[in-house]
């Protein structure tokens, strides 16, 4: 197996263009599970942890290689709260916001923030330079993205605006260390506009579009608006039933996930 | 039995005491050698090929391409068995290797041996095997109705035709646990040049591998020496043979010494797990919520193997009714043989699965009659004098089930919630919950359990005790897992021999004879007895020869007088006894189950503390109040640590651990989806003690190894359909049950 280790996005673009598809390691929480379980056997490792231009957050700008042990410092609420969910205080240490971008699990913790907040997905190359997705556009599937094989992923790039009325939850089976069956984002605007973004529950992160339209035309629910609210929550998701949980209760917890932190965004 | 001499001065670590563990601080400072540490030189490593399908006839199976690996230096297949073909704990039912027709989901098929761990995987990947898939039986139930079985169990007790006044029946389901014992499996062997073999393996009775070993071999019982090693926990994992008879057949081939290591994933099919069960009850009482009759019928899966299935069975039948005093029972009891993986023993051993049924069922009939869920197990509380509800047994020992419940009872009552800590709440750290949403239950687990072996086991454990001037030196075969049993051997030769410097040596089968298993909750009384007794005759021994009224670690005194130094007893060399411990009698039940199966009891009583979040399913255990039956507590800190382990054993496969199968194969074989619980997911427990002494073992101890798991998981799921409202037949309990119940 080789090793590339740049020190540099420009030695990293360099690494990716000579060898496209050449396995991208950040904190390796991902990529060293698959290897241990004999599910990945990388001939090439690019190493990206040396390069300090994807290691800063700066205003709008979260680079990729920002480990979540520095997000549970983030001034954005939902983003700290979620950060802190993420497998242990070692993988947290190891464990980037880019690697959570570029593995695309639908049960990526960071994923409906993102979602949540709008948020665009900065990629470069060689060949092509700089340029961003939507983070819509960016992830494609259960584990898939629209990555080029000769691209890095750089940065999560914020609105101008971020509501700071923001929250996070997410359901696992034990109270801590473990793997989401249900998360959600909630993000309230001063003007009573909401989104509401879930992992898990969808190949890809997904927005509740028709929940939030039901917010957006009754700024001030009423209990009933909220009980509907969380039956189109339920309604808009598409999980499915695995070894972690079922469709049905994903479904459910869902709706009754994005009601509480709707309750959690109105009462702040 | 010799009671306990009475000293001048009592030694520093004797019963009573906490003294430090000696493998205690090596092991939190990482310098304990465990198995997996173990290295020889010039080693070889070993690989296994498993079943990659539940059941599949093996079609061709070439291993030249794998020899032509570089580095890969032998493989073996059971064509390579020159001896007895198969294995097994009660009979070898389980070729070596897979014989022509793969059974389980992970069995064994061949074992490369190289120059290193990653060319024996490569060797293992090049193996040219091809398969015919057979359609897998994976239902328990389905394995039963086509008679596919290793063993019916029946109790037939009183008069099928007496009725109650108040009938409540139930129909419960256990899921699969894993023991997840946090070392791996692990073990060298080395060839002694001789033609024999001296294997050092992960083990919980290193004689019952001895016996399993050396017939698959074809060579002389002394030719195989199982050693004992050091261990990262077992809870009935490491009772059965795993590698280490591939690791003894590779040493002899090769000439060199030879290690294996499974890692997790391969760990999860390395061993057997609890068997899973379903469990059909119905229970009848008279006004007074006295049991009338009892009738069970249980199927536990037990894979594809026996392995201890016939033992397990057993238990689950002659604990189907808890220690409750109960006339007529009927109980059918089956051992399920499928093809999901081999089940055998785990902490509890039969009587996890049915406590949680015959709780449910206790609760219920409190419902149905209005009585407290303390009051009804109280007025029916089974105790010395009383017979064994199941097989009759007359209870001549100790069982203060009573006293257990009563104390239970005192105990104060954990606050109310009072956070809005996400720690302290349900969810956790996933900020699901806020306390408006908790519904705080309670709910009572009173159970027993058998100690030590049963149904006429010929049930003993050897000890070997030296006195020199140094000090004393304890043999025994007794695997020591994690538990603390050197402490305990350490604390009663202190106590009887009031020397201070024990030494534990761990002796191979060659040195010394069978301390039987490290389960059952048997080793305290087993090994702990026999070292308390053989203690006392090398003590009587000596004092006899030299005229002495006392022992100590100056030597023998007469009326307060040293009349002889420690160095002059052994002046003519050290002071040797060995003893062969035994307990009493037990005898094979009859048809009908019943007779005198069992030497001795444990009961515990545990109060469960749960807060619920109903709309998401969501549980946070926050207490266990937990009463145990230690007969006499020798080690405050060692039982303590038993109990809260436990516990969190009992409160894991109540609420997360289950081996998710999906037509035979594991769908969660790693510690991200199989979930044991976190620190934050632990409960606080208090305990408290019942010492009433048992009529043999140690100054009257009785095993805590396995109560504490069987008491907490019927507790906390009592507690959580406390909080909810609802029935709940399934245990682990998972969100999804709880919002659609």
């Amino acid at each position: 197996m080789e090793i590339t280790r740049p020190t540099s996005l420009s030695e990293a673009l360099d690494a990716r263009a000579q060898d496209p598809g050449a396995d991208l390691l950040a904190g390796g929480t991902d990529l060293m599970v698959e290897v241990n379980f004999g599910l990945a056997k990388p001939e090439h490792v690019i190493a990206l942890r040396r390069i300090d231009e994807i290691g800063e957050v700066e205003d709008r700008r979260i680079g990729a290689g920002v480990t979540w042990a520095r997000l549970e410092e983030s001034d954005h609420r939902a983003l700290a709260q979620l950060s802190r969910t993420v497998g242990s205080p070692q993988i947290r240490a190891a464990g980037t916001i880019g690697g959570n971008i570029g593995t695309a699990s639908p049960a990526g913790d960071g994923l409906p923030w993102l979602a949540a907040v709008d948020a665009e997905i900065e990629v470069a190359s060689q060949a092509r330079g700089t340029r961003r997705l939507r983070w819509d556009e960016f992830f494609t599937g259960v584990k898939r993205n629209a990555l080029e094989p000769d691209e890095v992923i750089v940065a999560a790039v914020l609105p101008e605006r971020v509501p700071s009325n923001q929250h996070f939850a997410k359901i696992g089976q034990r109270s801590a260390m473990v793997i989401s069956t249900v998360s959600a984002v909630v993000v309230r605007d001063d003007d009573g506009s909401v989104r509401v973004a879930l992992g898990s529950v969808a190949p890809t992160p997904i927005r509740a579009l028709a929940a939030e339209q039901l917010i957006n035309e009754n700024p001030q629910p009423t209990d009933e608006v909220l009980a509907e609210f969380a039956r189109t929550v339920s309604a808009e998701v598409t999980p499915i039933t695995d070894h972690r949980s079922t469709e049905s209760y994903r479904r459910h917890a869902a709706g009754v996930l994005a009601r509480r932190l709707l309750e959690r965004c109105l009462a702040s | 039995m010799t009671t306990s001499p009475i000293t001048r001065k009592r030694v520093r670590g004797g019963v009573g005491d906490s003294p430090l563990r000696i493998d205690g601080i090596p092991k939190v400072t990482g310098n304990f050698a465990y198995a997996s540490d173990l290295y020889a030189d010039g080693m070889l490593w070993a690989a296994t090929l498993r079943s990659p399908h539940a059941r599949a006839r093996i079609t061709k199976l070439d291993t030249a391409p794998a020899y032509a690996v570089g580095g890969v230096v032998l493989v073996l297949t059971q064509e390579d068995v020159v001896g007895r073909p198969g294995f097994g704990m009660h009979v070898p039912d389980q070729p070596v290797f897979a014989d022509g027709e793969c059974n389980y989901w992970g069995e064994p098929i061949a074992v490369v041996v190289a120059s290193d761990l990653p060319t024996a995987k490569l060797g293992v990947e090049a193996i040219d095997v091809e398969f015919e898939e057979l359609e897998p039986l994976t239902d328990m139930e389905e394995a039963d109705a086509r008679d596919s079985q290793t063993r019916r169990m029946k109790i037939r007790r009183g008069d099928r035709d007496v009725e109650g006044a108040v009938v409540v029946e139930g129909y419960y389901e256990v899921g699969q646990q894993d023991q997840a014992p946090l070392g791996n499996e692990a073990g060298l062997a080395i060839p002694d040049g001789d033609g024999g073999v001296d294997l050092y393996a992960v083990s919980q009775w290193v004689h019952s591998d001895h016996w399993q070993i050396y017939p698959c071999l074809d060579i002389e019982p002394e030719q195989v020496r199982c050693h004992p090693v050091g261990m990262g926990g077992a809870f009935g994992a490491r009772e059965d043979v795993s590698m280490h008879i591939h690791l003894c057949m590779a040493a002899l081939r090769t000439g060199r010494p030879i290690k294996m290591m499974y890692d997790r994933a391969e760990s999860f099919v390395g061993h057997v797990h609890r068997h899973p069960a379903r469990m059909w009850y119905r229970h009848e009482a008279d006004n007074q919520g006295r049991l009338v009759k009892v009738e069970a019928r249980l199927i536990l899966d037990g894979g594809a193997y026996e392995s201890s299935s016939n033992a397990v069975i057993a238990n689950a039948a002659y604990f189907a009714v808890g220690p409750y005093r109960c006339d007529n029972v009927f109980v059918d009891a089956v051992a399920a043989k499928t093809n999901n993986p081999p089940a055998g023993a785990m902490r509890g051993f039969g009587g996890v699965q049915t406590a949680f049924a015959h709780e449910a069922q206790m609760d219920k009939l409190a419902g149905e009659l209005g009585l407290d869920p303390l009051e009804i197990r109280l007025r029916n509380a089974l105790g010395r004098g009383d017979a064994l509800n199941t097989s009759g047994q007359l209870i001549e020992g100790s069982l203060p089930t009573a006293e257990l419940i009563n104390e239970l009872d005192a105990m104060p009552l954990a606050e109310p919630l009072d956070s809005d800590d996400a720690r302290h709440l349900p969810g956790g750290t996933g900020l699901t919950t806020d306390p408006r949403h908790v519904r705080r239950g309670v709910g009572y687990g009173v159970t027993l359990k058998n100690l030590a072996f049963s149904e006429a086991f010929d049930d003993y454990s050897d000890v070997r005790i030296v006195l020199s001037p140094i000090g004393v030196e304890v043999y025994t075969a007794a695997a020591e897992v994690g538990q603390g049993m050197v402490t305990i051997i350490q604390q009663l030769a202190r106590e009887v021999l009031q020397i201070e410097q024990v030494a534990v040596v761990w002796a191979d089968t060659g040195v010394i004879g069978s301390a039987g298993s490290t389960s059952a909750s048997r080793q305290t009384q087993m090994t702990g007895g026999a070292t308390h007794q053989c203690a006392i005759e090398l003590r009587e021994q000596i004092l006899a020869e030299f005229g002495g009224d006392d022992l100590s670690g100056e030597g023998v005194w007469k009326d307060g007088e040293l009349i002889v130094t420690l160095h002059e007893v052994c002046e003519s060399g050290p002071r040797e006894h060995e003893i062969r411990y035994r307990h009493p009698e037990t005898f094979a039940t009859d048809e009908n189950g019943q007779g005198d199966a069992h030497p001795a009891w444990a009961v515990a009583a545990h109060r469960a503390v749960v807060d619920v979040d109903p709309e998401l399913g969501l549980v946070r255990v926050v207490q266990i109040d937990a009463v145990h039956d230690v007969g006499r507590l020798l080690n405050p800190v060692a039982a303590l640590g038993q109990i809260e382990g436990g516990t969190l054993q009992g409160v894991g496969l109540a609420t997360l651990e289950e081996l998710v199968l999906d037509r035979g194969v594991i769908k969660n074989a790693n510690f991200t989806d199989y979930l044991l619980p976190t620190f934050l997911d632990a409960p606080h427990v208090e305990v408290k003690w019942v010492e009433e002494p048992e009529r043999w073992g140690p100054l009257g101890a009785k095993g805590i190894g396995e109560p504490p798991t069987i008491s907490a998981g019927p507790a906390v799921a009592a507690a959580i359909r406390n909080a909810i409202g609802a029935d709940l037949i399934r245990v682990p309990i998972l969100p999804q049950h709880i919002v659609g119940a």
